[in-house]
């Protein structure tokens, strides 16, 4: 079954700011915004506000995309690669109702995307915007809890803590075992978490002819990657970066080359591998049933 | 000053922003985010401001877009020749008008500025690269002028730009600038209603 991808743009009610933001609000974002362009990959401090849902639920990429959103745009929302959770139909009902604007589940019709947690397979491109909605953008939390530390650290480019902790994988696993928000260098300066992306991700973050925006509500932190941005995933000369692998191809689709989910079938231990990215996923089989 | 030219400057500060607020902002902002996102490139912004002079309608339309009360705007001479668009600026923006470097947010820059005197302006701090200020010059074309080429962020191979009415040393200082990243300021020509970004991270060189 296919439905209808593009929901056509609602009148926003006259109790709303355009996109809820507050004009000054939007104007500090918007100045952040153009910092963490100018500095790709450091983190630009911003007054993260309150918004009407959970710090959980992406609030830092809500108030990125609401301080670039325009009335003429069309916004995608993902969640793990589903355009239909809980989180994605909330946020993209947010914007419909603040902002009157048109959402879709394709991604080729978006102008915005916003994601928690994954690229979309079809690939960007020039023009499109992605906002990632980011929990923790310190990438060397994990090894020095401080941020003066954490940030003296990335003026001094002091990233060996970081290689450390990959190469003691390496000592213990036989292999690089972060899977998740694997740390990624840009522009050969800053070394910068790509949110807790697949690292099957990672090699869609380099080179990309999209803007990509980060923000961090609960950390307050935007950074961004230009398009055409150098980025590339740590590792060693002895132990490449490599992304996850599957097997076997999506059983719904058969798309190979995809990130897939797991997903269980039935209570005797039934299970199949299915795209994680909804869209690409329901566009294939729609193409093969013509 | 007379009363009557008083009066004028004051109906002049008041008349001439942007008609619809919310969305000429976020126009003005999405065309600049844009060219600061690929540098090189010219982005018109429209005529959406009508400010005095020496304001150029671009630079008035990108600070009525995105300054305010917490980002002081440096220019020259705001109680003399610039008086009537110093007067508009805080009028339409709320932003101090500055004449010290050391504390400016956004700069004005007359045309062909010297470059010697961008050192100046804060560039930023290896804690937090981003208080630096953001310098808008005015050009007097985005073609005929000398050649750069541009390389970095935001540009798949490299860019060839000739802005014509830049100061002597441009080039020079723009490559002074981009060695000193992630410390540095970031330029935005600004011609009639267009602008061209060379962020920080734009390796110049002539040719
Ligand atoms: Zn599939």
């Amino acid at each position: 079954m296919r439905t209808t991808a593009m929901t056509a743009a609602a009148t926003p009610g006259p109790a709303y700011n355009f996109a809820y933001l507050d004009e000054g609000t939007k104007r500090m974002i918007r100045r952040a915004i153009l910092k963490g362009i100018a500095v790709p990959g450091y983190q630009v401090p911003f007054a993260s506000r309150e918004m009407p849902m959970p710090y959980g639920w992406g609030t830092g990429g809500v108030q990125v995309t609401a301080a670039i959103l325009g009335p003429a745009d069309v916004l995608k929302v993902i969640d793990q690669g589903a355009d239909d959770t809980t989180n994605a139909v909330s946020i993209r009902a947010f914007f419909r109702k603040t902002a009157g604007i048109a959402t879709t589940t394709r991604t080729v019709e978006a102008t915005i995307v916003q994601t928690r947690h994954r690229i979309p397979e079809t690939p960007l491109a020039a023009g499109q915007i992605i906002v990632y909605q980011v929990p923790i953008p310190e990438p060397l939390r994990f090894l020095e809890p401080r941020e003066t530390e954490t940030r003296t650290m990335h003026a001094l480019e002091e990233y060996g803590l970081m290689h450390v902790k990959l190469y003691e994988d390496i000592a213990r696993h036989g292999h690089i075992a972060t899977t998740y928000a694997y740390p990624v260098k840009v522009e050969g300066r800053y070394v910068m978490d790509p949110s807790p992306l697949p690292k099957f991700d990672n090699p869609k973050m380099h080179r990309s002819p999209a803007l990509q925006l980060f923000g961090a509500g609960r950390e307050k932190r935007i950074y961004a990657l230009p398009p055409y941005t150098d980025v590339r995933s740590l590792d060693f000369e002895d132990h490449p970066f490599t992304v996850q692998s599957f097997t076997e191809p999506c059983a719904v689709c058969g798309a190979r080359n995809v990130y897939l989910d797991e997903v269980v079938t039935d209570d005797r231990g039934g299970r199949m591998f299915v795209c994680s990215d909804t869209d690409h996923c329901g566009t294939r089989r729609a193409e093969a049933t013509p | 000053m007379g009363a009557f030219a008083t009066t004028a400057l004051a109906t002049a500060a008041v008349a001439g922003g942007f008609a619809d607020p919310v969305f000429d902002a976020q126009a003005v902002f999405r065309l600049l985010m844009g060219a600061m996102a690929e540098p090189g490139t010219v982005a018109d912004l429209g005529a959406r401001v009508a400010a005095p002079a020496p304001l150029v309608p671009a630079a008035a339309a990108l600070l009525a877009a995105l300054a305010d009360g917490d980002t002081p705007v440096w220019m020259a001479d705001p109680a003399g020749a610039g008086e009537a668009a110093a007067r508009w600026l805080r009028f339409q923006t709320g932003a101090p008008i500055t004449e010290d470097r050391a504390a400016a947010t956004f700069a004005l820059l007359p045309e062909r500025h010297d470059p010697v005197g961008w050192a100046s302006f804060p560039r930023g701090t290896s804690d937090y690269p981003d208080r630096s200020a953001t310098l808008l010059l005015p050009v007097r074309d985005f073609a005929g002028g000398d050649g750069l080429v541009l390389a970095g962020p935001g540009i798949a191979a490299e860019r060839r730009v000739a802005p014509a009415g830049l100061p002597e040393g441009f080039a020079a200082a723009l490559a002074a600038n981009r060695a000193g990243f992630p410390l540095g300021v970031d330029i935005v020509l600004v011609c009639g209603t267009a602008v061209l970004a060379l962020p920080r991270s734009t390796r110049v060189r002539e040719g």
